[in-house]
Order: C-alpha cells, then structure tokens, then sequence
C-alpha cells in the first residue's frame, strides 16, 4: 500500500492505495465519483477523460500513485459550486450532443480541456482535438457544434473559466541535467 | 481489467533509480508517463514485479539550448514539446510528428524519452530521433554514456538501454535552415502508422546538399533510407528527381505484413510517402 | 381552476431540449456498474482460448485457496442447473439448435467462451484468482469457413451435431402468389447481372460495456442489467430457472448504448444469477472492453449471391438471392431470425416482378451472431443497392435514372411488393430531388468527368442510395408466421395524479434514444398538460411490469400508439367527471386545447387536473363513474412501417495509396411525422456514422485458429470524430396513414441507408480503373489492391 494525497473536485483525499490501483478506479470505488466512467482498456475511448493539474488525461491510463499530489477534475466538479453548468455541459444540452451519455463524461472534460489551449477552433481542429473519445450513438457531428457553442459562450464572459488547479502546475521549463 | 500487482518505487534522483533498477533485475520496468506500459499492464500483456517510476525526476523534464541545438529531458511531455518555441525553432520536425503522436490525453502524459525507450516500430519518434541525427544520453551502473540514435534502435520494442539504465534526454541538432517533413499514413485518426516518413533536406543554390530520411514501421527499428539519400545528395531540387528517388525507399526495409497492412502494400506506401515527405521539406511541388 | 387561455403551442414536432441529460452531462447517472447493493461480491470469468476444444479437466478448487474468493465453479458445477440459453427465433421447424450452456460444460465452441468463474470480495482479487483455475484443453478442429463448413465430410462445430446446417428459409414470390419465377425472368433477360457482396463482422461496440447485478439472495430475485429487453429477460429468466415470474424483477437502468447488441438474454447475465444463488450473496459482474468484443454478440457476417434479371432499358425483370448467414457457435436470442428480417427488403423500394429468397444460415466456431443495428435490412438493402448501380453502369443509365424506372411512383401508394409486404406510403421522388439538390448532384459529375478526363491521382465518386426498411416491429401475428417466439405490440399506461401531474409508464426500454422526451412531448399535446409536468418510467419491470423493450425502430411506431391509445382512454374517463363539474351532461364535454368544455361555450373549462383532484377526493361522483384517470393500452400493430429516404455521397479517391476521403454526405429521410425533430436528426447522424464505419472502418477478424484479432479498440476501430464528415440532412416528410401520429421510425435509418452510399462512391470513383467492387471495409490497402487488380485506367 502507498498513501497518496489527492485533492478532487476541491475535496482533499488522503489514502493508502495498491500501486495497481488505476486512477479511476480510485475515483471510483474508494472516493464515490462514479461520474467517471471506463469503457475500454487500451485507452482508445477516453470515456475515462478527467483533467489532472488542469489538462485532460485518461484516467485509467494513470495509476493512483502517479497522481500522487496533483488535483484531479472529473463531470462532477465541472459546474459551479452553485449548480450553474459549465458552458461545454450547457452546449452539450443545447445542441443535443449526447444520446446514451456514457461517452459524456469523457467527452466534455476533453472538450473543456481543448477549449483551454484553443479557445476558438475550428471544425477540423475540435474534430482532431476530440480524437481520443470515441462515441457511438451521435456521429460527433452535434458534439462539434456544441463545441464551437462553448468556444463562443465562453468567449462572450458567459461562463466559467477553466477550472481552477488548487495543486502546483506543472513547469513548463526547468533546467535538464544530464 | 487489472494490472498484476507489484512493487512500486518513486526514486528521487536518477542514481537512486539506477541502483533501484539493478536491483531489480529483469523483474523491473521503467514508468515513465506510462501511456503505452498502463494499458500494456491491464490486459497482463506485461507483469513486472517492481515499477520504477521517473515521475519524481524532475531534473529530466524541460528544453534547453544546448551548444548548436538542443537537449530535451526524456520525462519531457509531449504536450510540453509541442509548446516549446525553441523546439519550433530548431527542430520544427519533432514538433510536427509529435502532434500525431496518439491524442491529446495521451499526449500529456506520455514522454519523449517513454516513446523512444519503448521503441515500438509504428511509434513516430523513433524514426523521427534518427532523422534527426539525435543522440541518447543515457546513465546506467557505469556511468553516463552517448549513445547515436541510429545504433540506439537495436530491435522490436528493444533499444541500447540495458535493464539498469535510465534514458535522460535526447540533444537534437539544430535543422535550421534544413526542410523537414514527417509524412504519416494511418487508416484512423487513432490508429498507428502502417508507415512514417521523417524527411530532411538542405539545400543549396536549387540542389539538394544533405538529406536525410528515416522511416517508420518498415522493419523491427526505423530505417535510415540510404539509397533515397545518395540519390537525393547532390540531385536537382525537382519533382523529377525526387520522384526517382523515392523509388528506391524500400531498399533495405523489412516490413511486416500484420491484421493491419501488407509487406507490399507498406513497400509501396513507402515509395509514396517518401516522395510527399521530400516534396514537402524540400518545399517542391 | 378555470381555463379561459389560449391553447399552449403544440410540443409535437418540437426541437425539445432532452429530459435525459441533466444526469448525463453531470455525471450523476446510474449506470450498472455504479450499482452497489450491501453485501455484493464480485464475478470474473475465465474464457476459452481455443477457438474449439474438449475440456478434458478442469478444477476450480485451487483458486478458492486464494485470497478473498468465496466461490469458484465451472460449467461440470453447475451442468443440472444451468439450462440452456434460449432462442426465441427457430425460423424452420427443422432448425439444428445445439445446446447453449452459459459455461461450457465438456465443449467449448469459440474461443472466448465461459468456461468458469471465480466470485470474490473485490474485483481484483476475483480476477488474479483466474490463474489458480486448472484446465486441460483437447483441441478440436476449427471451423470458420461458411462454405467449407457446408461441404460434405466437413469438421463439425458441436462434435455432438451431424451437421454445420442451422437452417435453409426460403421465400419464393411464384410460390408466395405475390409475383413471377426468378428464373423465368432471367430467362427471359437482357442483362443478368451476378455478384458475390461480403458483409464483414461486425461488432456492436457500445460504449457502456455490459454489466449485471444480481441478488438472489432472497425470496425474491432482482437483477440490474444494461440490457435492451429488461421484459424479455424477466420472462426468460422466470422460464429458464425456473424462478416464479412473479418473483423476478429486472431493472435496466441507464443504459450506454444497445444498437442491437444488448438485445440478448446473456451468458453473463445466466453466470451472474448462478453466482449469485451458489455464494448466497449479491453478485455483480462488469465485462472489460477486450471481454466484450470478444464474446458479446457480433452482427451481419453473411455471403450474399444476388442475382438481378433485367431489360436494356433498366427495367428489372427478377432479382434472385442466395443468403450464406454466419450464427457463429450458437443461436442467439433472435439470430436466425436476422437474415429472414432482411427477406423482405431486398426488393427494397422498387417494382421487381419476380422474386425468390434463399437463406442458410451455417455454425462456424466464433461468437454467435445476432441483431445489430438494422438487423438484416442494411445488408439487403446494400446488395440491392450497390446491384442496382452494377446494372446502371451495364446499361448505360445514371444510378439515379435506373432506379427511377424501377421505383414505385407516389401516386401508387398503398403498394403491395413482391415479397408480400403492403407499403403504406413514400414518396422517392421528392427526396432524391431534395438530396440531389444539396449535394450539388450534377455540378459534382461534371467536375469527377474533369477529374477523369485530366488523370487527377484524386478521383471522384458519387454514390447513391434510395432506402426503405421495415419499421415498427412488429405485427404479432407476422412474427407467429415467421416462427417468432413473443408479439409485437407495446404498452402504455397513463397515471394521472390528483395533483395533475402524469405519470407514463413504457414498455419501451430506451438507451439513448430519448424516449423521456419525446413521450413527455406526446402527452403533453395529448392530455393538455405541461412538458414539464410529464414523467416517464421505463425499464424496471415492477413499475413498467408490461412491455416489449426497444429494437427495431418500434418504441415510436409501435409504443407511441399505445400512448396515444392510453391518453385517449384518460379523456374518455375524465369527460364523465368533467361533466359533472361542468354541470352538463357528458354528451355536451368536448375536450380541446387542453380544455373539456361545454360544446359552444369558449370559456369557462375544466382541466384534466380538475378532474383529477375530483377523483381523488370522490366526494360527490356520480354513479357508476370509477374514481381514477388512470389508463392502459397494448399496441399490436396492423403493418409494419416503412420509412425511406436518399442519401447521397461524394468521396474522394487518393488512387496513389488507396484512401477514401468523404468530401459531402447528404441525407434526406423521410420518416413521416416528426415528435422531435432535434431527436432524429441525432439518430440520423448516428446511424450514419455506424453505416459510413462499415463501409470503411470497421471488421472483426478470427486467425485460421478462430483467435480473434480485434479484440482491443486497437484493433476493432470505431471512427472518432476525426475520421467522419459533416452530414447534411434534411427530411421530406409523407405521414404514415395508419398511425395517429404519422410517424414511422428512424432509429436503423441512417445505418440502412448509408452503407451502400458509401461503397457506391468509392467503386463509382474508380470505375475509369476496371473496378467494379471494393470489400468492405474499403480500407486504403483494399482499395489500392482494387486498383491494381482493376487493370489500370482505361
């Protein structure tokens, strides 16, 4: 067992965890975010998809131990403490982008963490951007529009920023020592 | 599914990780950002008993200028590459490849050093890393070494590591001045490559002065296309003569046919590709 | 209250919001596999790894010693108990059908399949424990080929079968009465035109892996699964356990995906509840990914021989068809059934004279095959469809213009085809004019003549697809003839709540399709209620104990009468104590707008709220008028639905290395009336994609050793947005006259549809190179093979 801290949708977790132990398993079945979901185990799906130190990863692609540290975001922290929806779930909903939802979670953190870099994409940028999500009910194509939806809301103040990382961010450049 | 389970160290610095490796023997495996090993570790396709994990070193994770080109840490992420003006700079190439690399999830975990060391045929960077005449810094129980990315690729998921040793980074040689092109060809934007072609050129008053050209998943390593690199030095800058050249790139290459492609169809998709790649770098066409 | 307002606007063929996401894009769903109930344990199974074997040993017992497992069994544990899976379709009376046992007992027959389970505290210790199960296999031959498998002297799939032979089902329209002699036509043709089309395997592939939760602890046994047909496995499992139906509630919650693969009663679904009885313990069992496409059901995998008879003008004289249907090891739950689906199609929308059908559907050692989206009618309508432009081009006419001549006209509605079914309406003409128009039809053959003419390495394609299918499934005593083993109607019940709230209840199980909405949306018009106000149950069978699921584009066609029926019945119940509080007689309450009131007298209504409250109190009801709104109605529906449309795509062709790019794909549906337009331009973009990935995706793949090759996402490639185009849809909309709605369905649409729109892009675009076919899916290697094989350009 290895104790690792974690801070999760602004909740602070401390745990003694198998290194096994993927990330979203831990999110699962010991912290209760069943919001985030797994649907493959070659990481193609990207249901898993959650924001760890505020950029998308496939949590089941991380064991817990990594994570050790680091704030993670799942869909269940996403809207505001309030209940006010982020404006990629408002889209999501506006423009019909989901049928089952199982592909939802995943598909919306990634669509936030897209829109992080890329405030303003175009088609082929979000279709590219989206890549690591696989949906099989919508044919992406509302997913899209809800995306550039987003892209705009957001720009226009009319929403949340990016969620804000309590944890350190990771540096962007340090020295290398070799 | 579940990983088998095993023990797991975060050394802290990388003589700790070297002495933490030897003292595993072949039961040890390097974690790097672990996006090729996890799900590797999932389906029980790999078990290792102790799993040594780089993510503490920090010291091995950025970009910096580096006599004439540049050193970058092999806990560098390729989100962090791709974000790096120097990289843009120096090496325009490694960028362009390695925004194919996988997707953006992937991507921000997954490291520079991972994929070489993993050293998969169909991964980009390898053949990428040799086209680019790089160079491995590499420490082990001896010490440190250097070794060239052309004799650091030794065979299918095999590289010049030994059990012990810790890749640290990878010097880049400035390209300034050079085209490059990396030219994939995938059947899904997920998919791997069924063949990858890594193109430099220089060029000099409408010749082509140097080039180099490496291919990826046309054998067990990338391969270096020697032939279409004698004929491309020294030949007009034309779409002839590149055309002619690319002809040759199956020399020396030993696809494999699998679920995903044919030996012929990659030989083909070489001759190609190979063409595209030095059109584009040579900025012909 | 008094009612003196205007009508509300009508919610029918409004673009609502859906009631279904406020869970689904917070993450406060309840998916199986986020059911925990106290005390439950944990199920993993060990799979065969041979494609055919004997199991010659196998102990359990070591991997009880491991930690945390409380029990272990193999299918010898569990021989007397386990019955066998059932298939509710035996097509022939002659039907082979081999034993099914949820765990293999002394044979199994594909790799993948159960072979013993291990039940323990947590999953993982569950999974290690695998290891400790001793097995020996004899490996037995391997059969994979369909014709080899029927050739005399063959290995045999189930060593204790005579035959590979499930079925031979035959339609023939000389012996139906419905039209000519196929062979006659042919005799008598111009043009005979014969191909050989492969439908791959496919994989459902949805998104929310299968789980089971199953509590047979007590009295009473609950099971939670992601399934499709939540009333269907209660029976089944009441009959094949012989648990009392009574005592069985089956509970689908919300459910990621189905396209037809959750309709299925499982193995896993058998292996949970055994598990469940034997550790006297709730069970759950969630598969991975790599479990489920290597041992849920697979979809299409057939031969199909077509024969088309013709006139030089274009005119079809007889279209022959000689299906070879891959079941895989077993017969699934429908399985023989999907083919014989397809019978009626092949016709498709088009004024053939002649017919005959001839289906065999053989045993190979790999996953047993079943519905998958479509089911039957993609695969017709892809051999019609990509035939119909093989006579085009033999005849020198535009696909377009061939189909004309053969399609039924408008004004011809009703239209009895020769495969005997009655078409209600359609009219093809006005959506291939819509389609043509958005896709810029002619302007794209002038620039693919240029592209010809200049050698471009990019060629153009233009493919072209004029659909129907069957919706609506479906009528019970069709499915009596075809040896189907259940009817088709559907329930509604309405529950009208004294404060005037609704309650539905639908027999319908949707999982994804939006059903909260749209049945909110129809009682709302209905009832004269608020969207807002209208609840909608499903897919727990002590609250919906009554109900055929969701397959086969039915929910609307065949459910929604059933709820318009229901409502119906409320306001006939409520009109008697409208009366009352209007002081009139009953004869003189008209219901309008929302409003029962005396007829002539705009003002002054009463509301079905009113009438609520009244019978909730019943204080003063006059006599004989029962206190409750509440009404039931089961559906049976007198024909099948036919929806159709044409899609229309353009590829480009990179002739140098084979890939296809899709440049514009239009679709224009007609699927009669619409509830919720936003709703089924979803469906349609989605089926799209799913027929667009047969086309050039997607195939599931066995070695010579029945080891399944794509058993990862690696390997069995679901497109991501990346790799699909934008859809341009549109509808034309001709109701459907039977159905008090006019709707028709659309959930298959946009798969039947676009396979064969696709494909005849890609060969139209390398018809100048000798190609006059690329197997699917039309991957860059293939289609560069084609090219090759093609003899060049001409």
């Amino acid at each position: 067992m290895t104790r690792i801290k974690l801070n999760v949708d602004g909740v602070r977790y401390d745990d003694d965890v198998e290194p096994r132990t993927l990330l979203v398993q831990h999110l699962r079945d010991r912290i209760g975010k069943v919001g985030t979901v797994v649907g493959c185990d070659t990481s193609n799906c990207g249901a898993c998809t959650v924001l760890l130190d505020g950029v998308s990863v496939k949590s089941c692609s991380v064991l817990a131990v990594q994570a050790d540290g680091k704030a993670v975001t799942t869909i269940e922290g996403l809207a505001e403490p309030g209940g006010a929806l982020h404006p990629v779930q408002r889209a999501f909903h506006e423009r019909h982008a989901l049928q089952c939802g199982y592909c939802t979670p995943g598909m919306i953190m990634a669509s936030v963490s897209l829109l992080a870099d890329n405030p303003d994409p175009t088609d082929a940028e979000i279709r590219e951007g989206l890549e690591g999500n696989l949906c099989r009910c919508t044919g992406y194509q509302n997913i899209v529009r809800a995306v550039h939806d987003a892209a705009a809301a957001m720009a226009d103040g009319g929403g949340a920023a990016p969620p804000q990382v309590p944890a350190q961010a990771a540096p962007e450049q340090r020295e290398v020592a070799v | 599914m579940i990983p088998v389970s095993f023990d797991y160290q975060r050394p802290s610095t990388v003589d700790e990780a070297v002495q933490a490796l030897s003292a595993a023997g072949d039961d040890g495996k390097v974690l790097a950002g672990g996006q090729s090993l996890i799900p590797m570790l999932r389906l029980r396709l790999s078990a290792p008993s102790v799993l040594i994990d780089l993510g503490a070193l920090a010291d091995l994770r950025g970009i910096r200028e580096d006599g004439d080109g540049l050193l970058i840490g092999a806990m560098t992420r390729h989100a962090d590459v791709l974000a790096n003006p120097l990289v843009r700079r120096y090496v325009p190439l490694l960028a362009q490849a390695t925004a194919t690399v996988a997707d953006r999830q992937v991507r921000h975990l997954g490291t520079l050093g991972g994929s070489l060391a993993h050293a998969d045929p169909a991964g980009d960077l390898p053949a990428v890393a040799v086209a680019l005449d790089a160079t491995m810094e590499i420490a082990g129980p001896d010490g440190q070494r250097t070794v060239p990315a052309g004799d650091f690729f030794v065979d299918y998921l095999t590289t010049a590591l030994g059990p012990a040793d810790v890749l640290l980074g990878v010097r880049f040689p400035s390209h300034e001045g050079w085209g490059t092109h990396y030219e994939k060809f995938q059947r899904m934007a997920q998919a791997w490559a069924l063949v990858g072609v890594a193109a430099t050129v220089r060029r000099e008053n409408g010749t082509i002065a140097e080039a180099r050209v490496a291919l990826t998943n046309m054998g067990p390593v990338p391969v270096r296309a020697r032939a279409v690199e004698d004929a491309l030095t020294g030949a007009a800058s034309t779409a002839d003569a590149i055309a002619a050249a690319a002809g040759l790139a199956g020399e020396g290459t030993r696809p494999t046919s699998d679920l995903t492609a044919s030996a012929e169809y990659r030989a083909h998709l070489a001759t190609v590709l190979t063409g595209r790649a030095v059109s584009a770098a040579a900025g012909v066409g | 209250m008094t009612i003196t307002s205007q009508a509300p606007a009508a919610e029918v063929g409004a673009a609502r919001k859906r009631k279904e996401d406020a869970r689904l894009i917070t993450g406060q769903t309840m998916w199986t596999e986020n059911i925990v109930v106290p005390g439950m344990l944990h199920m993993a199974i060990l799979r065969s790894p041979l494609g055919h074997a004997r199991i010659s040993r196998i102990d359990t017992a070591p991997a009880l010693r491991e930690p945390n497992v409380v029990a272990a069994f193999s299918g010898r544990d569990v021989a007397d108990v386990q019955g066998s899976l059932p298939c509710a379709w035996p097509v022939t009376a002659e039907l082979v059908m081999p034993a099914h046992p949820p765990l293999a007992v002394d044979e199994v027959c594909h790799t993948g399949e159960a072979v013993a389970v291990v039940v323990a505290r947590d999953r993982a210790s569950a999974v290690d424990a695998l290891a400790a199960i001793e097995i020996d296999y004899e490996p037995l031959p391997v059969v994979l080929d369909l014709e080899a498998a029927l050739a005399d002297g063959a290995d045999l799939v189930h060593t204790d079968q005579t035959t590979n032979k499930a079925y031979t089902w035959i339609f023939d329209s000389a012996q139906a009465g419905t039209g000519g002699a196929v062979d006659e036509a042919a005799s008598g043709a111009e043009v005979v035109i014969r191909r050989r089309y492969r439908q791959q395997r496919l994989i459902p592939a949805f998104m929310e892996p299968r789980s089971v939760v199953v509590d047979a602890t007590g009295d009473q046994v609950t099971v939670w699964s992601a399934t499709q047909i939540p009333h269907v496995l209660r029976f089944l499992l009441a009959v094949g356990t012989g648990t009392p139906e009574h005592r069985v509630r089956v509970v689908a919650p919300d459910v990621g995906g189905g396209f037809g693969g959750k309709l299925q009663v499982t193995p896993e679904e058998m292996i949970t509840y055994l598990a469940s009885k034997r550790a006297g313990r709730p069970v759950k069992y969630t598969e991975t990914r790599s479990d489920s496409l290597l041992s849920a059901h697979h979809g299409r995998d057939m031969i199909q021989d077509i024969e088309l008879s013709a006139r030089r003008d274009g005119t079809v004289l007889g279209l022959n068809v000689r299906l070879t249907a891959n079941m895989g090891a077993y017969l699934g739950l429908v399985g023989p059934g999907v083919p014989i689906l397809g019978a009626f199609m092949y016709n498709a929308i088009y004024k053939f004279p002649a017919y005959r059908f001839e289906c065999t559907g053989v045993f190979t050692n790999t996953t047993f095959t079943d519905a998958y989206r479509g089911a039957g009618r993609p695969e017709a309508t892809y051999a019609i469809e990509r035939i119909m432009d093989e006579l085009a081009v033999e005849v020198g006419l535009d696909p377009l213009e061939v189909r004309r001549r053969n399609w039924i006209g408008h004004e011809e509605f009703p239209f009895t085809t020769v495969a005997g079914l009655t078409y209600d309406s359609g009219n093809y003409e006005a959506a291939t004019d819509r389609a043509k128009q958005l896709l810029g039809y002619d302007e794209l053959r002038r620039e693919q003549a240029a592209r010809r003419a200049s050698g471009d390495p990019v060629q153009l394609g233009i493919g072209v697809s004029t659909y129907t299918e069957m919706c609506g499934l479906a009528p019970s005593r069709v499915l009596g003839s075809l040896r189907y083993g259940a009817g088709g109607w559907e329930s509604a019940s309405i529950r009208v709540l004294p404060t005037g709230k609704i309650e539905v209840v639908t027999g319908s199980s949707p999982h994804g399709q939006g059903h909260e909405t749209a049945w909110s949306q129809i009682v709302a018009d209905q009832l004269g209620v608020a969207f807002e106000d209208v609840e909608v149950l499903h897919g727990d069978t002590r609250t919906a104990y009554k109900g055929m699921d969701t397959y086969g584009s039915r929910s609307l066609a065949v459910g929604g009468f059933a709820l318009v029926n229901a409502c119906k019945k409320v306001i006939d119940k409520a009109k008697p104590v409208a009366a009352h509080l209007l002081e009139c007689d009953v004869s003189d309450v008209e219901f309008a707008d929302g409003a029962f009131r005396v007829r002539g007298t705009p003002d002054g209504g009463r509301s079905l709220a009113d009438c609520a409250l009244a019978v909730f109190a019943a204080h003063d009801l006059p006599d004989g008028v029962e206190p409750t709104l509440d009404a039931d109605d089961v559906y049976d529906p007198v024909n099948f639905s036919f929806p159709h449309g044409t899609h229309l795509c353009a590829v480009e062709v990179d002739t140098e290395t084979g890939r296809v790019t899709i440049r514009a794909y239009v679709a224009v549906d007609d699927v009669g009336r619409v509830v919720n337009p936003m709703i089924v331009e979803g469906q349609v973009h989605g089926g799209v994609a799913q027929g667009v990935a047969q086309a050039l995706f997607e195939e599931a793949v066995y070695d010579a050793d029945g080891n399944l090759l794509t058993g990862t996402f690696v390997d069995y490639t679901p497109p991501s947005a990346a790799d699909l185009p934008d859809i341009v849809s549109d509808r034309t909309e001709t109701p459907a006259p039977d159905h008090p709605l006019g709707t028709k369905g659309v959930g298959e649409a946009g798969t039947i549809a676009s396979t064969p729109a696709v494909v005849n892009a890609v060969v139209d675009a390398l018809r100048p190179y000798g190609v006059d076919d690329v197997p699917m899916p039309c991957t860059p290697e293939r289609v560069w093979q084609a090219i090759r094989n093609g003899g060049g350009q001409s």
